[in-house]
C-alpha cells in the first residue's frame, strides 16, 4: 500500500544512486515494500557467513560499519547502500555489518529490486562500478594505488584520421593512385570484403616501386603494397606510435577495431598527425614562451595549456607531473614578462632583485587560472638610494602584474602583489617583516605566514632568496611558540565530514549548500604539510605533495600517514582541477548534488587522513591546552 | 427477560476479532507484534467528536513494517472548521473515504490481538471505543501501551523535557518532525519513539512482555 511514510521513503531514496536511475513508479514499488529498522550502537545487521536476508539496506540516519576480519573496511552513512553485494552474488554475507552509531536503516526487498532493475542498464552499470570502487576502498593498500598509477599510459592518446581511403585487391596501381590524388591523401589501405586490412600503398611505394619503373601502373595493387599493415587499437599513445614508426621506418599506422589485422579498419595515424600533437606538447609551448615577444601571444599559449591539462587529466596522468608541468610554464610566462618589462624600462635594474611567487603558485599547485600572488625582494642599498630603487621596482612590478592579468591571472583582490609597496621590499626589510610575524604571532600575522612562507623564486638573484630563507628559519627556531600558533591555524578547518556522515556544506553566502573543497579539504593538508616541514627545520620543498614525501622519509614511523595524506591531496587537487575545467571557474566550490556516488566515495576516502593528521598536530604541538 | 443476559448477535468481523483476542500473547517483548497508531479527530471529546483518519504501523523486533501499514480516511457528517488547519483534512479531500463502520472493520482486522501503542493512548482508545459504541459493539480488547507513560518509566526525571507532548519527545530523540499532524506521520514518529524507549527499557529490565505491560501506576498499588 502507498501511504505518507512510503512517500517519505520514496523522497529520501530518489536523491541517491542507484534509486535516482529508477522510474518513479518502480521506485514507489520499492518504497512501499520498505521496512524501517532501528539499530542500537554496535547492533549487528548481519554477521560473517550469515545466510542472505531477503533485504538489502540503505542507511537513513546514523552510520553502519562494514567489517572484514574485524577490520573496519567501510563506513556507510546517509544514503549509502550495504548488503547488496551478497545479494548480487547470491551467496552468504562475507562481511559483518554493525551500527557505529545509533541508526535507522531502510530494509529494501531484494527480489523486488532485482526484478525491477533487470532491464535497467544504467543501474547495472552503477552497481558494477560501485562494486568495483568499494573493492578498491576495502583494499586501500598503498600498493593498490601504485598499481593504478603504474597502469596509466605515459602519454596522451593519439588522434587518428578517419574515414580511411581504401580499395580492394582487384584494383590497379593507377586506380589506387587516382583515388589518393582525388582524396588528397598520402596512402590507401587495401582491404578484403570484411574491410580487414591486407596491405598499404603510400606515396613512398609509388616513388620507389612505380616511378623507378620496377613495376607497371596497370599491375594490381597487391604487387606493390606493403604487408602486413602495422595495426593498433585506438588506445595507442602518441609515444607508442612515434616509437613504432621510428623502429620500422614507416610513416603510417592503421587503427583497427581490436588492434589486429583481423578486424575492421577504423582510421590511420600518419607522421603528420604526430607533428600536430607535438605542437601541443608542453615542451613546445615552453619554447614558444621563451621566444615570445608579446603578452597576447603568451595569453594564447597559456590557453592552449588549458587543453593539455584537460587531456592529461583525462588520460590519468599523475597530478604531480601535471602540476609540475603547469607551474614550469606559468613560471616561464612570469619570467618572460619580467624580461620584456626590463627591456621596456628606461634603464636596467639598479640592483639585484628576486621575484617571488607566493601561495599556490609558490607551491606549484596552481593548475587553473587563479589570482596572482607575488612579491619582490631587492638588495639592500644605501639610504639615499632607497627611494629611487624602490620606485623603479614598483614601476616594473606594476607592469608585470598587469601583464599577468592579461595572460589570465587576475590581480589579487587583497593586493598581495609585488606592485604593492608593502610587498616590494629590500632584503633587510623582508627579514624584519618575517621576524615580526614570527615573534609576534597574531591571527592576522599567521594568516600572512601561510601565504608568504610558500614562496618560490621565479626570477632573479638566488642569494637573496637563500638569505631570506635562512633568516626565517633562524627566527622560527628562536621562537618555537610560533609553530604552536601555526598549528592552531592548521586545525582551524575541522575535517569535512562529521563522523563520516554528511559533507559539511557552506550554510550561508553565495555558495550556500556547496562544498568548499579548498578551505575544507585542501587547506588543512597544505597547512599541515607546511607546519610539519617547518618543525623539521626546512622550508623547502614548497609543494604539498613533495613536503609529504619528505616527511615520509624523515619520519619513517609515520610513513603510512604521510603517504595517505599525499595521495589524498593528489585526489583533491585532481578533483578540483577537473571541476574547475568543467565549470570554467576555480573549482573551489563543489555542488554536491552533481557528485556521483563514486566521486563521493573517492572524496570521503581522501578526507580520512585529514582527521588523522590533525590529531598528530594536536598532540605534537600540545594544542589541546591552548584551544 | 433472559434476553438481557444473552450475547447480542455480533457481526462476523467482530467474532473473528474476539476469537483471535482469546489467543495468548508471546512471552518476550521481541516476539510481540505491536501496532503503533494515531487518530486524527475533529476535537478532544470522545463522545461528540469524530475520527477523521487513522494511521497505524506494525512494529516487531525494532523494525517498523511500513509495508504493513494502515492509512484510513473517514467520511464526515459534521465538519469542524477550526480543526482543519491543524491536520489539513478537509471534509472531502482527494483520499478515498470510508464509512465509520468500514474503517472500524479494517482497523480491527489489522490490529488483531497485537499490543496497541499510541501517544496518550487512552484518548485514541476512547475515540475508537466511542465509534464501536455507535456500532453497538463492545470495547477494544487489546492490551495497550502509552508512549508518554513509557517515557516516564524509562527516562530519568531530570532529563525530561518540559512536557511530554509528541513534539518534545521527538526532539528529545532527535527524530525529524516530518508529516506531523497526519495520522500516518504521527504514527510513524510515535513508532520511532516507542522503539527507542523499549530498546532502552530492555537494557535495564527483563524482556518479559507481562512485566512490560504492567503500568507503573498499577504496580504502585500492589
Amino acid at each position: 500500500m502507498s501511504n505518507t511514510i512510503s512517500q517519505r521513503i520514496f523522497d529520501f531514496l530518489k536523491d541517491f544512486p542507484p534509486f535516482n536511475l529508477l522510474g518513479s513508479e518502480d521506485l514507489m514499488t520499492v518504497a512501499t515494500k520498505c521496512e524501517v529498522k532501528y539499530l542500537e550502537l554496535n547492533e549487528l545487521v548481519f554477521n560473517y557467513n550469515d545466510i542472505l536476508h531477503p533485504y538489502f539496506y540503505v542507511v537513513k540516519d546514523g552510520a553502519v560499519g562494514l567489517y572484514r576480519n574485524e577490520q573496519l573496511v567501510d563506513h556507510c552513512d546517509e544514503g549509502d547502500i550495504f548488503g547488496i553485494r551478497a545479494i548480487l552474488r547470491n551467496d552468504v554475507y562475507r562481511l559483518k555489518a554493525s551500527a557505529i552509531e545509533e541508526s535507522i536503516i531502510y530494509a529494501l526487498p531484494a527480489s523486488e529490486f532485482l526484478r525491477i532493475i533487470q532491464d535497467n542498464i544504467d543501474v547495472h552499470k552503477y552497481l558494477a562500478t560501485t562494486f568495483a570502487s568499494n573493492l578498491a576502498i576495502e583494499g586501500n593498500h598503498p600498493d593498490l594505488i601504485e598499481i593504478k598509477d603504474f597502469n596509466i599510459p605515459n602519454f596522451q592518446k593519439v588522434s587518428y584520421s578517419a574515414p580511411v581511403i581504401t580499395c580492394s585487391a582487384a584494383h590497379s596501381v593507377a586506380e589506387a593512385a587516382k583515388l589518393m590524388t582525388v582524396h588528397k591523401v598520402g596512402s590507401v589501405i587495401i582491404t578484403n570484403a570484411q574491410n580487414h586490412p591486407l596491405g598499404i600503398i603510400t606515396d613512398k611505394d609509388l616513388r620507389s616501386k612505380i616511378a623507378t619503373g620496377f613495376f607497371k601502373i596497370n599491375e594490381p595493387v597487391t604487387t606493390i603494397m606493403s604487408k602486413p599493415v602495422y595495426t593498433f587499437s585506438a588506445h595507442i599513445s602518441a609515444l607508442e606510435s612515434q616509437m613504432t614508426m621510428l623502429e620500422n621506418d614507416i610513416s603510417h599506422l592503421c587503427i583497427t577495431a581490436d588492434g589486429t589485422n583481423k578486424s575492421e579498419v577504423l582510421g590511420i595515424v600518419t607522421a603528420h598527425d604526430l607533428v600536430v600533437i607535438n605542437s601541443n606538447n608542453p615542451a613546445v609551448l615552453l619554447k614558444q614562451i621563451k621566444r615570445s615577444n608579446s603578452i597576447e601571444e603568451m595569453a594564447g599559449i597559456r590557453l592552449k595549456l588549458q587543453l593539455i591539462i584537460e587531456n592529461y587529466l583525462n588520460s590519468n596522468i599523475p597530478i604531480d607531473f601535471i602540476s609540475g608541468m603547469v607551474s614550469s610554464i606559468n613560471n616561464n610566462i612570469t619570467k618572460r614578462l619580467i624580461e620584456l618589462t626590463i627591456t621596456n624600462m628606461p634603464e636596467q635594474p639598479p640592483t639585484a632583485f628576486t621575484w617571488l611567487a607566493l601561495g599556490s603558485q609558490g607551491r606549484e599547485e596552481q593548475l587553473l587560472f587563479t589570482d596572482q600572488d607575488n612579491a619582490l625582494i631587492f638588495e639592500d642599498v644605501p639610504k639615499v638610494e632607497y627611494q629611487r630603487v624602490k620606485t623603479y621596482f614598483l614601476e616594473m612590478a606594476q607592469q608585470v602584474n598587469k601583464g599577468l592579468a592579461i595572460v589570465g591571472f587576475e590581480e589579487c583582490p587583497a593586493k598581495m602583489m609585488a606592485s604593492n609597496a608593502q610587498w616590494c621590499l629590500s632584503l633587510s626589510e623582508w627579514q624584519a617583516q618575517f621576524k615580526n610575524w614570527i615573534t609576534q604571532p597574531s591571527e592576522a600575522s599567521v594568516m600572512m605566514c601561510t601565504i608568504f612562507f610558500d614562496f618560490k623564486r621565479i626570477y632573479g638573484d638566488e642569494v637573496l632568496e637563500q638569505q631570506l630563507s635562512e633568516s626565517i628559519q633562524k627566527s622560527v627556531n628562536q621562537f618555537d611558540i610560533f609553530l604552536n600558533y601555526l598549528g592552531l591555524n592548521a586545525l582551524q578547518n575541522p575535517p569535512p565530514l562529521s563522523f563520516f556522515r554528511k559533507f559539511i556544506v557552506e550554510d550561508s553566502g553565495a555558495h550556500h549548500d556547496q562544498f568548499d573543497i579548498k578551505a575544507r579539504a585542501m587547506m588543512p593538508l597544505v597547512d599541515a604539510a607546511r607546519l610539519l616541514v617547518l618543525e623539521k627545520g626546512v622550508n623547502d620543498p614548497k609543494s604539498t605533495i613533495k613536503r609529504f614525501e619528505l616527511l615520509a622519509t624523515l619520519e619513517p614511523q609515520n610513513e603510512v600517514l604521510y603517504q595517505s595524506c599525499k595521495e589524498a591531496f593528489k585526489t583533491l587537487l585532481t578533483f578540483r582541477t577537473l571541476e574547475g575545467l568543467k565549470n570554467n571557474d576555480s573549482g573551489r566550490f563543489v555542488n554536491l548534488e552533481f557528485l556521483s556516488k563514486s566521486n563521493r566515495l573517492e572524496l570521503k576516502q581522501a578526507f580520512k587522513p585529514i582527521k588523522e593528521i590533525q590529531n598528530v598536530i594536536q598532540i605534537r604541538f600540545k594544542l589541546a591546552q591552548i584551544m | 427477560m433472559f434476553k438481557w443476559f444473552q450475547h447480542k448477535e455480533y457481526p462476523d468481523f467482530w467474532k473473528d476479532y474476539q476469537a483471535i483476542n482469546k489467543l495468548p500473547l508471546p512471552h518476550s517483548i521481541n516476539e510481540t507484534t505491536f501496532i503503533v497508531f494515531d487518530t486524527e479527530t475533529t476535537g478532544l471529546q470522545p463522545k461528540t467528536d469524530k475520527i477523521l483518519s487513522i494511521g497505524a504501523f506494525k512494529v516487531k523486533n525494532k523494525t517498523i513494517f511500513t509495508s504493513e501499514g494502515l492509512e484510513l480516511y473517514l467520511q464526515q457528517e459534521h465538519f469542524k472548521r477550526e480543526s482543519a488547519p491543524i491536520h489539513g483534512l478537509r471534509k472531502s479531500g482527494n483520499e478515498t473515504r470510508l464509512t465509520e463502520s468500514d474503517a472500524i472493520q479494517k482497523f480491527l482486522k489489522f490490529i488483531e490481538n497485537s499490543v496497541l501503542v499510541a501517544h496518550h493512548v487512552a484518548f485514541d482508545m476512547a475515540m475508537i471505543n466511542a465509534a464501536l459504541e455507535r456500532l453497538n459493539l463492545p470495547k477494544l480488547k487489546n492490551k495497550c501501551i502509552d508512549t508518554a507513560q513509557l517515557f516516564e518509566r524509562v527516562i530519568p526525571l531530570n532529563r525530561h523535557p518540559k512536557n511530554l507532548g509528541l513534539d518534545h519527545l521527538a526532539n528529545f530523540f532527535g527524530i525529524a518532525l516530518h508529516d506531523r499532524h497526519t495520522a500516518n506521520g504521527d504514527a510513524y514518529i510515535t513508532a520511532l519513539i516507542f522503539i527507542k524507549l523499549y530498546t532502552n527499557y530492555i537494557q535495564h529490565n527483563s524482556s518479559r512482555l507481562s512485566d512490560f505491560l504492567k503500568s507503573r501506576k498499577r504496580a504502585g498499588l500492589l
